[in-house]
């Protein structure tokens, strides 16, 4: 009975909303064919390809930064400790938005002039790289502490014991929590919209602005991105929970960022006892 | 560092309007994340496909593609609000998507048998969530909540896109205005710093205090 109700109304939503569309011309095919012309999905497709372009430049990038940036913050030396410490926590609390205003307006006032490229993928690589360190100093430090004990009761020096003992069990814990960083990454590539740097959304105002159509281009870079990051979050949590199996290994908590909020959420309320802290 | 000394006025009020925004916005998210997370587990299917729906649309679609969308295509279709309504409404239901998977993965961790009690004592099952489980459940994931709030507050800067004159915004005009980026630039990161910091600091307190470590 509730569910037929409930039917009812979504039902009855849904036809006020494609109502008001048709209402107003949206639904016709002068609005929605311009997208299906090669011209424009070659545009589109073009912009798609510089959304990956920069998202995976400014990935490979923060991943050796933050990876770095972890182990100087887990080192013995406290300068090292301290750079990396300050490094992480002033980016990580920075908006992106205002990172990538920054590169943009203010690094060629200071004489570094480059491609809107450069700034967008720098700006996401600076802000990643402090969010991944996080994730990465998680990963290790969630490692048994026996582990890092052993590797230098064998002689082992720091490096060796990151490098050799400690680095390769951790980044099997962290795989999930990098993918789900990447899906937010590749989210945050879309601010590449602000200083015209032409990947997909932008792409999609150019169409919008000359075919008058912005529903329709906006609501298909939606979907694009719907398609891609739904797959990524499945591949994340597929093996998350393959993991969760096969080490008892849960989540990676850390602080400030949703996506990963939303993982280690979901992480510690299915393993039942000792999630993560 | 004149130029942030002589615009102190403005700068305050752009961090007042990101302390608005981000308010608003989290109160009105976590409303919705309630209800879209009630909707997920409730025991009547379409609410569930619907919740799963929107959280689906709206986590995976990036944050500035939803303001965009809002505030510069919907007019076409008649919906038409100032830009710090448009971005409330954007960032209230981008953030409420979040709120919903991380109480729903809340209430996954209380244990079947509270709700199956509660059934057995006659409690409908609205009464079962909002008196028995959606309590143990909130302090289970204080935690990420707390999380998505500071994620908001830096979140908030995008609705510089829709011109909403926040502190990003303002730094953004005052760098146009002046030519100096970086003392501009450090003040605002300053601002930002000195919201995110102590929210930070106070989420921790509150999670120590509140949270059941499962």
């Amino acid at each position: 009975m509730a569910s037929i109700f409930a039917a009812v109304v979504i039902a009855l939503l849904l036809g006020v909303a494609v109502n008001r569309l048709a209402d107003r011309g949206q639904l016709s095919s002068a609005k929605w064919r311009p997208l299906t012309q090669w011209s424009v999905a070659k545009f589109l497709l073009g912009g798609l390809l510089n959304t990956a372009k920069a998202a995976g430049t400014a990935m490979v990038v923060a991943v050796v930064v933050g990876g770095l940036a972890a182990l100087a913050r887990l080192a013995r030396n406290r300068p090292q400790r301290w750079v990396a410490t300050a490094y992480v926590e002033f980016f990580r609390g920075m908006p992106l938005y205002l990172l990538v205003l920054f590169c943009w307006l203010g690094l060629p006032q200071l004489g570094l002039r480059l491609d809107t490229f450069w700034y967008l993928v720098l700006a996401l690589a600076v802000y990643n790289s402090a969010v991944l360190a996080e994730i990465f100093r998680a990963g290790i430090l969630s490692l048994d502490k026996g582990q890092g004990e052993a590797a230098s009761a064998l002689g082992l020096g720091y490096w060796q014991v990151m490098g050799l003992v400690i680095v390769p069990q951790a980044v099997r814990r962290m795989v999930p929590s990098i993918i789900s960083q990447l899906v937010t990454l590749l989210k945050d590539t879309s601010l590449g919209v602000l200083i015209f740097y032409e990947e997909l959304l932008r792409r999609a105002r150019i169409t919008a602005e000359f075919y008058q159509n912005p529903i329709q281009a906006y609501v298909l870079v939606a979907l694009i991105y719907i398609a891609i990051n739904a797959t990524l979050s499945r591949v994340a949590t597929r093996l998350e929970s393959r993991q969760r199996r096969r080490y008892r290994a849960g989540g990676i908590h850390v602080a400030g960022v949703e996506d990963l909020a939303v993982t280690t959420a979901a992480a510690g309320a299915q393993m039942g006892g000792g999630g993560p802290s | 560092m004149d130029v942030v000394f002589d615009n102190l006025d403005l700068f305050l009020r752009g961090m007042r309007t990101t302390v608005l925004l981000t308010v608003l916005s989290y109160a009105a998210a976590f409303v919705i994340g309630i209800v879209v997370a009630a909707f997920r587990v409730s025991p009547v299917p379409p609410l569930r496909a619907a919740g799963a729906l929107y959280v689906g649309t709206v986590r995976n679609t990036p944050l500035a593609v939803l303001l965009v969308l809002f505030f510069f295509a919907l007019p076409d279709v008649g919906i038409t609000y100032s830009s710090f309504v448009s971005a409330i409404i954007v960032l209230s239901a981008y953030t409420g998507a979040f709120i919903a998977e991380t109480v729903r993965s809340g209430i996954n961790a209380v244990s079947r048998g509270q709700g199956e009690a509660a059934r057995a004592l006659g409690l409908t099952f609205p009464q079962v969530l909002r008196i028995v489980v959606l309590p143990q459940a909130l302090r289970t994931v204080v935690g990420p909540l707390g999380s998505i709030f500071s994620a908001l507050i830096r979140n908030s800067a995008l609705a510089a896109l829709i011109s909403v004159r926040e502190l990003a915004d303002t730094a953004e005009q005052l760098i146009t205005d002046f030519a100096q980026p970086i003392p501009i630039f450090l003040g605002a990161a300053v601002g930002y710093l000195a919201l995110t910091l102590p929210t930070g600091f106070v989420l921790s307190r509150i999670e120590h205090r509140l949270a059941i470590k499962r």
